[in-house]
């Protein structure tokens, strides 16, 4: 494709007619996207970000929608993040929460979903601990559904709000040198954003300790580094994963002091990376494990942004899955 | 008083004796009375005839892995609709598991499911016994007093023995009883969280993966055990390419060793899994098309002596789930032939060893009589159209669960009449 990641001039949002590139029901992961679609939901989350910033009324294009969000798994920030978009662009927004739900009595899966779409909602956003749940609760309701993360399958809108912050700092994506580090085998980050990358031409690079990179990695990135120091050389972004306290227990790794001996960002080892290099975390952070606090907190750290970068991604999703100029 | 049953004009195959001719059986008191080449021997006036031109008669398939629910999960499966599903599969005699619920580790248990089945079954079921008390890994079970009542073989059924002192002990205590163990391969620590081949796809998919050595590991271990203490012992089922080369080199030091492959996966490989389609998760996993390629060279060799269905009837709560939630297993009975013909239609393997490992391998395995067309031996056959195109339609099927991996598959080749014991008992 000859264009890469520039914006596009006649983006759409915010006037009446809605592009009709984007034409999916559900957004399930980033697999199901093409470099086209991925531009333009950029395009779109730039717009929601200016309308955002700009004090001035947000078109209500989700009126008279009802949103759930359906996490399985806590999620206060995403939960969060989601629930802001939704009423931002004027849906009903409800909340589910599911510890207190007939789920946590050994409702299945499947009833839950026939259960949610008989109260017929537009669209429903769901977080679950199991690899295709999303896609399966898809298939039994009438509704769009957003995949606000599965397992370590996907997590499609924390790909597109990382490829959004660092398009407004690089202003491209192509050609771009893009070192993820840490638990890559068990992380749907690391997945959806190895795939949005490689569809826009980025040099994609993992780094982590062969506990944590899943089999046949290499066939899904450029390059698989185990040592830091070498993945770090030259990278234009460097963005670094949890590592859930649960695998610092010594069956993967030994210990977290060991880890961030190794595999903690810190000043050192964020010097070998391009001197204007951006350092990304989806959060939330353990400071002194994967990250120094004094880099998290630095000049170089857009963590903040991201979380910014968030709400206009799921505004642009939400409004690009279920607004009245949406395709189905 | 049974008729006298001949069967002529047919393609005989006798794997047990390498026979593949043009000939005519002739049935008396459920048993063979006579095999002739070419034209039909004497027979009564009121004798039934079957003219089977056209058509394999083949020793009544031997299936050594399913699961039914009966006791305890009737609505899974009973022994009388997993026997209708064998009967239109063309197996005559299964082994059950004892994953039952109680657990099949008592002699009395064994005389139930002999009992049932005599009750309720067309085709002749075949208990297997525990070989730990309640499937626990820990203490084992009363070998001699279950093979009294009639358990076939020893198997801890889906969970896989680990311990090595248990199993070595296991072993020589069947040996002492001339018994066969049938021990499932699954490294409870590698395989733990595992729901799919460990690999690119698995990755993909954000699944976690079964390595190759979840199944190598044991599948050794348990082959030098074998030879420590020379009981009969049959892996399973291998999934792997590189357990086709561990059984191939234990095989040349020690006849007294067999293994099983699921027709599963010989069929079907882990991209079959798709987007999550938890029919397709089975345990052990469907492998990749390259390990798939070496069971199937492995079978013609006859490094692999068996073929099963591995038929496991699930209701569907247990797989509409999510895939790591779901429930492992597929049906099998009805459509194992049918898959396994597939492999001789593609010119992958040769008929003789695709009705061996359904007839006269399991057979010399378990101690049967069946599983070989011989004077004297139970009139136990099939006839097969081997051309027969069929597209399978779940609702046809006879299984109660309807978990099959072979949904709206084209299959040529079925089977036309099933014979137990010289009773015509399926016709289609």
């Amino acid at each position: 494709m000859s264009k890469s990641s520039e914006h596009s001039p006649n983006s759409t949002i915010g006037k009446t007619s809605v592009s009709n590139i984007f034409n999916h029901k559900h957004l399930l992961g980033i697999a199901q996207l093409n470099q086209v679609e991925i531009i333009d939901l950029l395009d779109r989350a730039q717009k929601m970000v200016d309308i955002s910033r700009s004090g001035e009324k947000i078109p209500p294009s989700l009126s008279g929608k009802t949103q759930i969000n359906l996490f399985f798994e806590n999620s206060t920030r995403t939960q969060a993040s989601f629930e802001i978009a939704g009423k931002r662009l004027g849906a009903l927004v409800q909340n589910m929460s599911v510890k207190t739900s007939s789920v946590a009595k050994g409702e299945t899966l499947i009833d839950t979903a026939a259960t949610l779409n008989a109260m017929r909602p537009d669209v429903i956003v769901v977080r679950h601990s199991a690899a295709g749940a999303v896609e399966l609760l898809s298939q039994k309701v009438g509704c769009s559904v957003v995949n606000a993360g599965d397992g370590a399958h996907e997590h499609p809108t924390q790909a597109l709000l990382d490829a959004l912050t660092i398009r407004r700092h690089k202003k491209r994506l192509n050609g771009l040198t893009v070192a993820i580090c840490g638990d890559i085998a068990h992380s749907r980050v690391a997945r959806s954003n190895l795939m949005l990358l490689n569809a826009m031409n980025v040099r994609t690079r993992v780094i982590a300790p062969a506990t944590l990179l899943p089999k046949g990695i290499e066939n899904i990135c450029a390059e698989v580094f185990t040592n830091m120091k070498q993945g770090l050389k030259d990278a234009d972004v460097v963005m670094m994963l949890r590592i859930q306290h649960e695998r610092g227990e010594g069956a993967l790794i030994p210990s977290r002091r060991e880890y961030y001996r190794f595999y903690g960002l810190d000043e050192k080892k964020l010097a070998l990376a391009k001197p204007d290099a951006i350092v990304m975390h989806p959060g939330p952070m353990n400071r002194g494990v994967e990250i120094a606090p004094s880099i998290a907190d630095g000049a170089q750290s857009v963590i903040t942004e991201q979380v910014e970068m968030g709400v206009a991604v799921r505004m642009a999703v939400l409004d690009a899955l279920v607004s009245k100029g949406a395709k189905k | 008083m049974s008729k006298t049953l001949i069967i002529e004009n047919a393609r005989i195959i006798d794997p047990a004796s390498n026979k593949d001719e043009i000939g005519a059986i002739l049935v008396e008191k459920k048993k063979i009375a006579d095999i002739t080449k070419g034209a039909a021997p004497g027979a009564p006036i009121d004798a039934i005839r079957i003219d089977a031109k056209g058509l394999i008669l083949a020793p009544g398939l031997i299936d050594t892995r399913v699961f039914t629910g009966e006791p305890g999960h009737e609505y899974r499966e009973t022994l009388a609709s997993a026997s209708n599903a064998a009967a239109a599969g063309g197996v005559t005699s299964f082994v059950c598991m004892p994953d039952t619920a109680p657990i099949i580790d008592d002699a009395s248990l064994v005389e139930f499911i002999i009992r049932r089945a005599k009750a309720t079954s067309k085709v002749k079921i075949l208990p297997a016994a525990a070989i730990t008390k309640d499937l626990k890994g820990k203490e084992i079970t009363e070998f001699g007093l279950l093979k009294e009542a009639g358990a076939v073989c020893f198997t801890d059924g889906r969970f896989s023995l680990g311990s090595a002192a248990t199993l070595r002990s296991a072993f020589s205590y069947a040996a002492n009883f001339n018994m066969p163990i049938f021990n499932h391969l699954n490294d409870a620590g590698l395989g733990a969280n595992g729901v799919v081949n460990e690999g690119l796809m698995a990755t993909g998919l954000g699944l976690t993966g079964i390595p190759d050595e979840a199944e190598t590991i044991p599948l050794d271990r348990d082959l030098q055990l074998a030879k420590l203490s020379g009981v009969k012992y049959h892996g399973a089922q291998i999934s792997s390419a590189l357990s086709v080369e561990i059984m191939h080199r234990h095989k040349l030091e020690n006849d007294k060793i067999s293994c099983g492959v699921s027709i599963n996966n010989l069929s079907l490989n882990e991209n079959d899994v798709g987007s999550y389609r938890t029919f397709f998760k089975l345990s052990p996993p469907l492998r990749s098309e390259n390990d798939r390629q070496a069971l199937v060279a492995g079978l013609g060799a006859g490094i692999i002596d068996v073929i099963h269905s591995g038929h496991d009837p699930q209701d569907v709560e247990v797989k509409r789930q999510p895939f790591a939630q779901a429930g492992d297993g597929a049906i099998g009975l009805e459509t194992m032939l049918s898959a396994a013909l597939r492999l001789y239609h593609s010119g992958e393997c040769d008929l003789m060893s695709i009705l061996r490992a359904m007839t006269s391998n399991p057979a010399n395995i378990l101690g049967l009589k069946t599983g070989r067309l011989k004077i004297g031996a139970p009139a136990d056959m099939i006839l097969i159209d081997i051309n027969f195109p069929w597209v399978v339609d779940e609702d046809q099927l006879h299984s109660l669960s309807k978990n099959t991996t072979f949904e709206k598959a084209r299959f040529s080749g079925k089977v036309m009449k099933t014979f137990v014991s010289g009773k015509e008992v399926y016709s289609h």
